[in-house]
């Protein structure tokens, strides 16, 4: 859905010809998109250049969240709204393809109920409650990706902005959304499996999920949906849209006086921000094959801003690197030496406010100048 | 460094055409058919008890240039808060041409309608180049959708082009408008406020950290644009007043002391006494 009939690829190329980072970033997805399927699929397992599908997932697990940190760096980096809630799109994106998920399993599942999931079976629930209906069409979960954070979004931004709410008020009731769709997903009767969520998952559009060319095809369409994210959002922020929102994130009040409404502006790249979450949440479920209400936690919100924040906030593709980057230190440091993650966390944080405003694409192109 | 404006002779704001055309921007047109631009009537504003503005009567003509003066305190930004939406008062009303009531819209509603404002402080947009600055200043639709696909037509960038040569900043066009002098941020503010092609003007003490010769300058511009736009100008520096003034009004805790010519006002009984204590 990034790139439309809108926006022919002229503009795009326009809006990417003074844009260094994000032609290196676009180089290197192409490489990832012509490298990993044949070194996973093509390559014979046991030789050194083979890629396992354990890897291809973790890449894949690693894109969708770069997806995240380019949505909140659009509406952090560019428009000034610190998002302390980002992951609750996110999460409600990747609930959205869970259910379709868990519609899938059908009488393969514990109780072997064909339309009931097992956790409703396990509540002694008849019939499948409103919101279920529909999910088992994969068409309808895809608009639900979109569409469910996207109204939140809408709602919450209309709210906020109107009443204009800004800086760390904002960031403070983002979290408090988080919050409180985290212990209502806890809730059993909530009816998306409370505690222990949505898993079990064993087949998409009739694959199994299980199966390496299940695995390469969802990495694929990560791939190509950041390539797409980033071009939609390289435009917006080339585009006079984009300027505007700078200048609502430098001088709001200026802003209005020259004749935008701000309001207006805030919301709509809220909202878009919101969306982009949803897709990024919904191409992570597949891969991890869970999602539970851990993933509303207001931590996992902070972490996505310190990886903008540690990439460079601002330029997108920066985004895209912090993530990549803070993701990798974790697994590497969550299997070394698991005591110490959090701590290295708050040390990046801390030493990237401190030394590397800019983030690390700030430093590497400090050093090439 | 020091800003060169136009060095090309000329009244400068002459070369500067205003479009006269406001319907680019969607905004309705006020109805100037009684020749008053902006009636501000009996408008009272207080914050905790004191009266910032207490029963302001002010009447501005269509192509006028008014000068409005005042010891701190006498409401002089106050009142321009009111007139562009800042600030609600408690009572009275402010009406723009006969049809338009200011009460009723918010600030980029009342920028849309033509009525532009330069602030004290100059606040221009410091990430952006001058040219953005002035680009995002322009009269223009400034609806998301049309923002998101616009395009600077040939026309948009001669006038572009043109203000920047008023303002003397051609040479900073692609510089980051945070990097200019005091005085450069001064002129880049009024070629935003040219850009916006307002009706009304509402300028807050436009020479503040200016040299003499800048001055000079800006009083110039101000004279050109009166005729085709209305300027309300706010100022402390009284020989700059005198400068350009042909109707002052002197403002004193909240309400018109005295209007009239430059002398009328210096020789009014109790604008000697409140400015001298005589």
């Amino acid at each position: 859905m990034e790139t439309t009939t809108m926006k022919p690829p002229s503009i795009l190329l326009a809006a990417l010809r003074q844009d260094r980072g994000g032609q290196i970033l676009l180089a290197l997805l192409a490489a990832a998109l012509v490298l990993v399927p044949l070194t996973n699929l093509v390559v014979p397992e046991g030789s050194a250049l083979h890629l396992s599908t354990y890897s291809v997932t973790l890449f894949g697990k690693y894109l969708c969240y770069a997806l995240l940190a380019i949505a909140v760096d659009l509406v952090w980096g560019y428009c000034g709204i610190l998002s302390l809630g980002h992951t609750a799109f996110f999460a409600l994106g990747g609930y959205a393809v869970g259910m379709y998920l868990m519609r899938q399993i059908g009488t393969r599942g514990v109780y072997g109920d064909p339309i009931l999931p097992d956790f409703m079976v396990f509540l002694n629930w008849k019939t499948l409650p409103w919101f279920w209906q529909g999910m088992n069409h994969f068409p309808v979960a895809l608009i639900m990706v979109v569409l469910v954070p996207g109204l939140l979004a809408l709602i919450f931004g209309w709210l906020a902005f109107r009443s204009r709410v800004t800086g760390v008020y904002l960031s403070i009731i983002t979290q408090a959304l988080t919050f409180a769709l985290l212990l209502a997903f806890f809730r059993n009767e909530m009816g998306f499996g409370g505690n222990n969520g949505l898993t079990d998952f064993k087949e998409l559009l009739g694959f199994d999920l299980q199966a390496p060319g299940m695995r390469i095809a969802l990495f694929v369409t990560t791939v190509l949906a950041l390539a797409g994210a980033y071009l939609a959002c390289r435009y917006i922020v080339a585009s006079r849209f984009g300027r505007v929102l700078q200048a609502i994130r430098d001088a709001e009040g200026r802003t209005r006086f020259i004749g935008y409404k701000v309001e207006s502006y805030k919301l709509w790249i809220w909202v878009f921000s919101a969306m982009l979450a949803g897709i990024a949440g919904a191409l992570y479920v597949p891969q991890v094959g869970i999602i539970n209400p851990s993933e509303f936690a207001p931590i996992n919100s902070i972490e996505v801003v310190i990886w903008v924040a540690v990439g460079g906030r601002g330029t997108l593709y920066g985004a895209v690197a912090g993530a990549v980057l803070v993701n990798y230190a974790k697994t590497y440091f969550t299997a070394a030496a698991p005591e110490v993650w959090l701590y290295a966390l708050g040390a990046l944080f801390v030493l990237a406010t401190l030394f590397l405003p800019r983030g690390v694409v700030g430093l590497m192109r400090r050093a090439a100048a | 460094m020091s800003v060169s404006i136009n060095s090309g002779g000329g009244p400068i704001g002459l070369r500067f055409k205003p479009t006269g055309r406001r319907h680019s921007t969607n905004a309705p047109s006020p109805d100037l058919s009684h020749n008053i631009i902006l009636y501000v009537e009996g408008i009272t504003v207080s914050f905790d008890g004191f009266k910032a503005l207490n029963d302001l009567n002010l009447y501005i003509e269509t192509g006028e240039l008014r000068c409005i003066i005042g010891p701190n305190g006498a409401g002089k930004t106050t009142m321009m808060d009111v007139i562009t939406g800042k600030t609600r008062p408690d009572t009275g009303s402010a009406w723009f041409g006969q049809t338009i009531d200011l009460l009723g819209l918010t600030e980029p509603e009342i920028a849309q309608v033509g009525i532009g404002r330069k602030f004290q402080k100059p606040t221009v947009f410091a990430e952006h180049s001058v040219f953005e600055n002035l680009e995002l200043a322009m009269a223009d639709s400034k609806r998301v959708w049309h923002v998101l696909f616009a395009k600077l037509n040939g026309e948009q960038r001669d006038r572009i082009d043109e203000v920047l040569q008023i303002i003397g900043l051609q040479d900073a066009r692609s510089g980051r408008a945070g990097a200019l002098s005091h005085g450069q941020k001064q002129w880049l503010e009024i070629g935003m406020l040219l850009m916006q092609d307002p009706l009304l003007l509402l300028v807050d003490e436009p020479v503040a950290g200016m040299t003499p010769q800048e001055t000079e300058r800006t009083a110039e511009l101000l004279v050109s644009l009166a005729g085709k736009h209305s300027v309300v100008v706010v100022e402390h520096d009284m020989n700059f007043v005198r400068s350009i003034a042909r109707t002052v009004t002197v403002l004193h805790e909240g309400h018109v002391l005295a209007e009239g010519s430059m002398d009328e006002v210096q020789n009014h009984p109790r604008v000697k006494e409140v400015y001298l204590g005589e």
